[in-house]
């Protein structure tokens, strides 16, 4: 059999397996939710491989990346999930200029690539603010689930959410819903924060290409591209395995 | 074969431990602890007068949730962690300090050397914030003027002009000391890894016998610069280390770097190689104007502007063969981390990556600095 490489992404969320061939082309592709334990989801990750046919142990390599990239043993290297999103950005999207927009579970990076390498980064502080995490508890005290949170969004207009910190942004939103605010217009105002912490981020990177891509486990979510698109005034590209954009980086590097 | 550091440098390295016997000892004997926070302080006047001077500086994240109980959450964690050493009484030397030294740099400090001077006999100098004026330099001469007269008199003591001449005498060799040790990193694979090293420089802050502690270090220089470390990663990139005091982070940061295969070169902060690119003026007729020149001259970023800081880097980046600056910055520390702009572009024009990380005490964010780290030496290899 040809010879096939593994990168496996293990998020705060969920983790995510690619295994390319020779050529550096997805031949499959894994999503599941990370769970309680990365050693565990590791294992399991290991065992669904070996079913398909690309077992670790007979692979050329195998990187791990994502703040659980330790916990899987049969890596042969880690990898940041920084190098790893910039890499496979690259090649998803077959720019070399590129500046990727992860807006990841547990945190956000604005990462700038240059000449098809990662020239500048730059994270969320050490709290949720403006992450996917904080997508999730918002979508949680509506009572909906993120899609639903994006659709009633796009209807919305007219709040705003002051509170960068997810627990006083959470306190400011239930009482939004006490004063009888429709869930629509919370629901803008709680895409709009995030889309405006992210854009100040994007400003902070120094001479970043305004070639804008939406990588991480948000690429399906039609409105916050959109929105991103309105408040930085650059298209904004993803596509369906753009949530594997960190697998890709860590299979293909 | 692996090189073993001599057990003269373990002894310094532990100096901040060993110290507490020998201080507690010179008390006894009726001799007088004074304690300093900054490089600043005037320590030749100190020295001229008497006293052991030894660090204060709060490394410790143990003492801040007591320092809390009077200060702000959101403040820099150095000044929580020294006065929270002083409230805990954890601190055998700020406990044994007759004296605790402060200066106006930063205005955390300032304001919590206030509320030490409740419990503790405090003396503020008033610190010009920049070197400009035509009156800073006078003002910083009249102060240790003040100073100067103020030991007399509390203390009994009387400091002469040749005291004081002896006393920079003394501290420049030891600062030239120092500065050898930190030198030793420029080799291309150095005798000692940078936390082995920030751990000695840490123990030098409680050195009480300088003579000795001269010929000592010059001698660990000599011997050192002749050996190669195993701790050290032949061919890794070579980081500066810029930004705060970073005694309380150093462990967490200059470990993380160590641990991703790149080595720390050079320490550009207040406890590596700022204070110590200068000397006291011993030609200067006026020994007050000499000390004078040289602590404004101090690149610190309380000073407004800064261009000492920004002279040093060109020079460090060729002698120290400097890859990328990692500006370690501590939480709520306007002045660095304002300035790490500033740095940045400097960077930026030397072609030199450039990277700042503002972190506090705590092990919270161990995993994202360590994580961010690693990818901004991952993008230096790319």
């Amino acid at each position: 059999m040809e010879k096939y490489s593994i990168g496996i992404d293990i998020g705060s969320t969920s983790a995510k397996t690619v295994v390319v061939d020779e050529n550096k082309r997805i031949i499959f592709t894994d999503l599941q939710p990370t769970g309680w334990s990365s050693i565990e989801t590791a294992e399991g990750i290991r065992k669904l491989l070996a079913e398909k046919g690309f077992d670790p142990a007979g692979a050329a390599k195998v990187i791990a990346t994502g703040y659980g990239r330790i916990s899987v043993p049969y890596a042969t290297k880690t990898v940041t999930e920084i190098s790893c999103h910039g890499k496979g950005a690259v090649q998803l999207f077959g720019k070399n200029n590129l500046t990727v927009i992860d807006i990841g579970g547990q945190d956000t990076k604005v990462i700038s690539v240059v000449d098809g390498s990662v020239r500048d980064f730059l994270m969320n502080d050490k709290c949720s603010a403006g992450t996917g995490r904080f997508l999730e508890v918002m979508a949680n005290s509506l009572g909906v689930s993120l899609p639903t949170l994006c659709d009633m969004a796009e209807q919305g207009g007219g709040v705003k959410i002051s509170s960068m910190c997810t627990v006083f942004a959470e306190s400011e939103v239930i009482s939004l819903i006490g004063k009888g605010e429709s869930r629509e217009n919370i629901a803008y105002a709680v895409v709009a924060s995030i889309i405006e912490k992210v854009v100040s981020q994007v400003g902070r990177l120094q001479g970043a290409s305004t070639n804008y891509c939406l990588t991480g486990g948000l690429c399906d979510m039609e409105y916050i591209r959109a929105s991103l698109e309105k408040a930085l005034g650059f298209p904004v590209v993803t596509c369906p395995d753009a949530r594997f954009a960190g697998a890709l980086g860590a299979a293909i590097r | 074969m692996s090189y073993e550091l001599p057990a003269a440098f373990e002894e310094f390295a532990a100096g901040r431990q060993s110290g507490f016997l020998r201080v507690k000892e010179r008390k006894e004997q009726g001799g007088k602890v004074a304690g300093t926070f900054c490089a600043f302080t005037p320590v030749e006047l100190l020295d001229a007068a008497g006293f052991l001077a030894a660090s204060l500086c709060g490394m410790s994240n143990e003492t801040i949730p007591i320092a809390e109980t009077e200060l702000p959450k959101n403040i820099c964690p150095l000044v929580k962690s020294s006065y929270g050493f002083y409230l805990s009484d954890k601190c055998p030397y700020t406990y044994f300090a007759d004296l605790i030294v402060g200066e106006t740099t930063c205005d955390a400090k300032k304001k919590m050397y206030e509320m030490l001077g409740k419990g503790k006999n405090v003396y503020t100098l008033h610190l010009p914030q920049g070197i400009k004026a035509p009156y800073a330099k006078e003002q910083w001469i009249s102060e240790l003027h003040r100073f100067h007269d103020y030991l007399e008199e509390a203390f009994g003591v009387t400091i002469t002009d040749d005291d004081l001449r002896k006393a920079a005498e003394r501290r420049n060799e030891f600062r030239a000391a120092r500065a050898r040790m930190l030198n030793l990193l420029s080799a291309d694979v150095p005798p000692v890894s940078g936390t082995e090293l920030y751990a000695f420089l840490d123990g030098l802050g409680f050195v009480f016998d300088l003579d000795e502690a001269i010929k000592k270090v010059n001698d660990l220089a000599d011997e050192m610069s002749k050996h190669v470390s195993d701790k050290v990663t032949p061919g890794g990139k070579r980081i500066l280390v810029t930004g705060c005091p970073i005694g309380g982070v150093y462990k967490k940061a200059v470990g993380a770097i160590e641990a991703n295969g790149a080595n720390v070169v050079c320490y550009e902060n207040c406890g590596g190689i700022k204070p110590l690119r200068n000397s006291v003026d011993l030609s200067n007729p006026d020994i007050y104007d000499a000390l004078a020149e040289y602590y404004l001259h101090i690149g610190c970023s309380v000073m407004t502007p800064n261009e000492e800081r920004l002279k040093m880097y060109p020079e460090l980046f060729k002698e120290f063969k400097v890859d990328a600056v990692l500006d370690l910055d501590l939480q709520a520390c306007h002045t660095y981390i304002i300035e790490g702009y500033t740095i940045k572009q400097l960077c930026k024009d030397y072609g030199v990556p450039y990277m700042q990380l503002e972190t506090d005490y705590s092990e919270a964010d161990a995993g994202q600095i360590s994580t961010r780290i690693a990818a901004f030496l991952e993008t230096l290899e790319d």
